[in-house]
């Protein structure tokens, strides 16, 4: 979330879209409704099906599955038509006026951008510029009336999208769309402010990181990122899954979201050289030039002593990412990729954490042949889960025709762990709070803490290279294992490690006569981090979380001092418990708040005060710093420079198996960037075998594959079922009640029937497409009566080219009567 | 149920005494209008009151159960409807209604098995409870449930438990979107006519209060966005004790109570003109003999 859960109270508008957040989010909808009580705020849902959230909006349209660019770019299109963008904004805040590289286009009829090679299917992203002056600054129009500027540019790439267009694409109604966009839009005046509120129905796609990025454009256009009420919010679908993306989970960050090293890197030298990037326009913070202070603490976190001026801080010790088969590329190491390189036999073991790859992976059944392959696989769970017992008849069943139990070799061990209840640490939600939590009850039997299994495994194989030596002894036997009990890590301990602290004096960087920390003193604020080697900390994001103070984790203070629902001392919200990003934005030029009555930061005449600036403290508004202080441009990008696979502006592609070609440019139909698997289980199906759109999503009464063990949420929703329109219901002669299968490429599933009148049929490229929608939670073990259809058995193997997310969503079966 | 610190005003088949305590009339407020059907007031219900989970089936719909059970008190109702050219789900928390004028409390033969307290609350008294079902025949909405596994019927207390020491009712605590709170009737009513305003200022023309006065008003007050149509609610339009219930109460008990009378005359009578009853000693022996009454 660029804004927080209880910011949501200050919104005009409320967009729920690629999210079900009143079926998924229930507890955080709260702010919704209250801002629909106090300010009378509208609600609108976009979704293929009319859903729990649906239920108590102000305006719903239905789409087909996968079309949500087509839509969001059908609402650019209407700013530009209907002269609804908050223009001086736009200006101040965006790259708009920038202008664009002289041999940048887009080309229409073939659905391309410049650079795309038709032979090798690959771009050249040379072009995907901006016009650099001799300066080795981009050129800019402040007027934004170059044809060559962005604004222009982009007024014109969007102009395709209309109305009829979006119709004819989602199968929405024109009258539909209009009624939408009126509501929607309507926050492009200064005092008017509108949220998004998104999670896996956008992030779930072959186009996904585009998707983001139109909602991005959508809501700098209409003035509403960094504003009270405003912003582009994500709702993470797991309690922590924001604190696990904090610290490094993904394969190719550090914690702190710092680029992992690679292998064509030897050297801090040639590391720190696409690290740090140059400012493009003169003046901009460019924060990302700390980024080597932060690197360096993190290996002294990682080393400590060990990590010296002279060893580079371990960096050779440090893992990078293997070069891939093509020049220039890299191994990908995501989900996904994981389970093709075990499919094809790269890999001996796997450690699966709080993780139920079965069921929550796309395509089970590649995932139970890719576990097959393993030598071992250790499994650390409070159930039993399908991973676990992958090797079990009936589940090994579903690998190739005739595999049994007696074929699996894998050696499997499950680890009794105790649940999120069962020990203490954190949660850092969707708002980026980092909350601290206290054990509720002891683990049962002989279940251990994650932390302990993982440290007890860790001493355990550093005593065998202390023994026996090894391959690469120093990465595991320079680690800095200080914790008290280093058996059992304590959480606390690694939350001050995480904020870091002084390993010796840390000087005033201007005033080297002053000492700003003595040795051990935590650090208090990002700039206190050196790249000398002088300070630790493991995660950059989290200086300031536990400093001089304590941990303010632990902080319950819910007052709300400004009215603004900040409740800035209630946890610690990164970065530097700033509650609202890219808050420069809230004020105009000369600083004060767009909206009087919705202030966040204003320019008293010597500081920023409110909320804590996402800007130079000190830095006055004329001297325009830019307020995107982490980009080299110092504004938001609408068109995105070099960084995608798919293009700089977010174009519609449909996605990867579609009941249709994309009416836009029917020879590039699908994403271009994407990179299909190609092996024997990644297969995709066509729309005269496999007509129907299908949908999957997740049910308020149950948490993912686990829930099936609790007698309470299996009686809320007991059985395995697949929603269906009334008119596709007469077609195949279904009622509520029946059981029907669904077949994709990939393999089949059965469930109920819920035939319903929140699903219909719609008309997309002049023909009647129908949808069908189906939750995730059910599989083979449980401990009720809650095996059923596991939904992923029929889910393509397709990813995000950038974010790397399967195409859990929008994919295309068949449907029979059982 | 926990019948301390709270002043019964109406027992089934007897009057209570009357209490000295100044209380007011407790009561709940449902919001259909921001209810989103997350179940979480069904499960806390279960849970304060330590009831086992169901076993259920899926039915076509979010629904959990067809109907309240005598385990599952707290039912979230899932109706789809076309109005005013537009689709809706609506979701209603199904419970007992806490009537001012409890047709069950009416129709009680057993003496004590359904109280009324003086803020409210309508709570059985399985103790006391014989089985008969009548109070199911009173209910106007469906709600009490007998259990065939001990004979009694079951309801919602209102948490009656907590409410007496101070604590809401556990389904208002779990609500996560505030679309159920708890205070006295007056303040709740004034609440729900706010947010009638509101809906009405949205275009929700026929936003209104479900507070039927057929049975006295209700200790559930229900907003709702088409009050017009309480039926698509699933709730009844008019609800009224039913008229059986209201005559053997009534005129009907007089003659009843007429009837009893007449009978102890009649045998008084008959002891006057014909003297104590001699059995036959055949007779007599067999009654000794263990044979009771047929």
């Amino acid at each position: 979330m660029t804004n927080g859960w209880t910011d949501i109270q200050n919104a005009d508008v409320i967009l729920a879209m690629g999210g079900n957040p009143a079926e998924n989010h229930p507890v955080g909808f709260r702010f919704v409704m209250e801002a629909k009580r106090n300010r009378g705020a509208k609600l609108v849902s976009v979704d293929p099906r009319f859903n729990r959230t649906s239920a108590v909006a102000d305006s719903f349209t239905q789409i087909r599955a996968g079309t949500d660019i087509a839509f969001l770019a059908g609402l650019i299109n209407y700013c530009f038509t209907h002269n609804r963008i908050q223009e001086e904004y736009v200006r101040l805040f965006t790259n708009a006026t920038f202008i664009v590289h002289p041999q940048y286009e887009f080309k229409d009829d073939a659905g391309v951008f410049s650079g795309w090679d038709e032979a090798t299917r690959k771009y050249d992203k040379s072009t995907w510029n901006y016009d650099i002056g001799p300066d080795g600054f981009a050129k800019v129009d402040p007027a934004m009336q170059d044809p060559r500027c962005v604004f222009q540019m982009m007024k014109h790439f969007y102009a395709r999208y209309t109305p009829e267009m979006v119709s004819n694409i989602c199968g929405c109604s024109v009258e539909s769309f209009n009624r939408a966009a009126d509501i929607i839009t309507s926050t492009y005046p200064p005092d008017r402010v509108g949220t998004i509120m998104y999670a896996l129905g956008w992030t779930h796609h072959s186009f996904s990181v585009q998707l983001i990025h139109a909602a991005a454009m959508l809501q700098l256009l209409l003035g509403n990122i960094g504003c009270a009420g405003g912003g582009l919010n994500a709702l993470r679908g797991h309690s922590n899954i924001q604190g696990g993306t904090d610290c490094g989970m993904a394969y190719h960050n550090l914690p702190g979201y710092i680029a992992i090293p690679k292998q064509d890197q030897p050297d801090l030298k040639s590391f720190y050289a696409t690290l740090l990037p140059k400012p493009l326009r003169p003046g901009v913070m460019n924060f990302t030039q700390n980024y080597d202070r932060f690197f360096v603490s993190q290996m002294k976190a990682y080393y400590g002593l060990n990590a010296t001026n002279d060893n580079e801080f371990g960096y050779s010790w440090h893992p990078r990412l293997p070069n891939g088969a093509a020049p220039g590329t890299y191994e990908n190491w995501s989900w996904a990729y994981i389970f093709d390189h075990m499919s094809n036999g790269m890999m001996e073991g796997l450690f699966s954490f709080g993780m139920n790859p079965v069921n929550n992976g796309p395509h089970s059944r590649k995932a139970i042949g890719a576990l097959k392959k393993l030598k071992y696989l250790v499994v650390a769970e409070n159930f039993e889960t399908e991973t676990a017992s992958f090797w079990k008849p009936e589940i090994i069943a579903l690998d190739e025709e005739g595999t049994s139990t007696a074929d699996v070799r894998t050696e499997v061990f499950l680890l009794p762990a105790s649940n999120f209840a069962e020990k203490d640490g954190s949660f850092v939600n969707s708002a980026r709070w980092f909350a601290w939590k206290y054990k509720a009850l002891d683990p049962p039997g002989d279940a251990k803490t994650d932390q302990e299994i993982i440290a007890r495994i860790f001493l355990k194989v550093r005593d065998l290279y202390a023994k026996e030596g090894g391959k690469s002894p120093e990465p595991i036997r320079s680690l800095n294992w200080w914790y008290t009990n280093p058996f059992q890590p304590s959480l606390d301990e690694v939350a001050r490690e995480i904020n870091g602290w002084a390993l010796g004096e840390v000087k005033d960087e201007k005033d080297p006569k002053t000492v700003v920390l003595k040795a051990g003193d935590q650090l208090g604020k990002f700039l206190d981090a050196r790249a000398d080697g002088t300070t630790l900390s493991g995660n950059w994001l989290y200086i300031g979380s536990y400093a001089a103070a304590g941990n303010l984790a632990q902080r319950r203070v819910n007052a709300d001092p400004s009215g603004m629902k900040r409740f800035e001392n209630w946890g610690y919200n990164w970065p530097a418990n700033r509650r609202i990003m890219y808050n420069r934005c809230s004020a105009d030029a000369k600083g004060q708040p767009w909206d009087p009555k919705r202030p966040v930061i204003r320019w008293n005449g010597e500081k920023w005060v409110g909320d804590v600036p996402d800007y130079k403290p000190d830095s006055p508004p004329e001297a325009g710093m830019g307020a995107f202080i982490m980009l080299p441009e110092g504004v938001a990008r609408l068109f995105v420079p070099g960084q995608f696979a798919e293009g700089p502006f977010s174009e519609f592609y449909e996605p990867t198996e579609s009941p249709v070609a994309n009416v836009l440019h029917p020879r590039t139909s699908a994403n271009p960037g994407v990179k299909p698997f190609k092996g024997k289980w990644d297969l995709l199906g066509k729309p005269d075998e496999f007509p129907i759109v299908a949908t999957t999503y997740r049910l308020t009464e149950h948490f993912h594959y686990w829930t099936k063990n609790n007698a309470y949420s299996v009686q809320l929703q007991p059985e395995f079922f697949v929603e269906i329109s009334e008119e596709l219901a007469r077609e195949k002669d279904l009622q509520s009640g029946d059981m029907v299968r669904i077949t994709s490429a990939r393999g089949s599933i059965q469930g109920k029937a819920m035939i319903t009148k929140r699903i219909k049929p719609m008309q997309v490229a002049g023909k009647t497409v129908h949808q069908i929608g189906f939750p995730i939670h059910w599989g083979f073990l449980g401990r009720g009566k809650q095996t059923g259809g596991m939904a992923n058995i029929v889910t393509p193997t397709i990813v995000d080219p950038n974010s790397f997310a399967p195409e859990y969503k929008g994919f295309l079966v068949k449907l029979e009567k059982v | 149920m926990t019948t301390q610190a709270l002043e019964v005003k109406n027992a089934s088949a007897g009057a209570a005494s009357p209490g000295i305590r100044l209380t007011e009339p407790v009561a709940k407020l449902i919001d259909t209008s921001t209810c989103i059907g997350c179940k979480a007031c069904e499960v806390a219900c279960q849970e304060w009151n330590d009831l086992p989970a169901e076993t259920t089936v899926n039915l076509g719909t979010y629904q959990t159960l067809p109907q309240m059970t005598p385990h599952f008190w707290n039912l979230i109702r899932f109706i789809e409807v076309e109005m005013n050219g537009q689709l809706h789900w609506l979701m209603r928390k199904d419970q007992c209604m806490h009537c001012s004028d409890p047709g069950c409390l009416k129709a009680c033969p057993a003496p004590g098995a359904i109280v009324q307290y003086q803020n409210g609350i309508v709570d059985f008294q399985q103790e006391n409870c014989i089985g008969c079902g009548y109070c199911i025949a009173g209910c106007p909405f469906n709600v009490p449930k007998l259990s065939g596994q001990t004979r009694k019927i079951y309801k919602c207390t209102l948490c009656v438990d907590r409410v007496s020491v101070g604590l809401e009712p556990a389904c208002i605590k779990a609500c996560p979107t505030n679309c159920l709170s708890f205070g006295t009737k007056d303040a709740l009513l004034l609440k729900a006519q706010k947010r009638v305003d509101q809906l009405k200022s949205s275009g929700f023309e026929a936003a209104g209060i479900y507070d039927p006065q057929g049975v006295g008003g209700t200790g559930v007050v229900t907003v709702l966005a088409y009050a017009d149509r309480p039926e698509a609610y699933g709730l009844p339009a008019n609800p009224t004790i039913p008229m059986s219930v209201v005559l053997w109460k009534q005129p009907l008990k007089w003659i009843g109570n007429l009837a009893i009378l007449g009978g102890i005359v009649g045998a008084f009578l008959h002891y006057l003109r014909y003297g104590p009853k001699h059995v036959p000693e055949g007779e007599k022996s067999k009654q000794a003999a263990g044979g009771g009454p047929a």
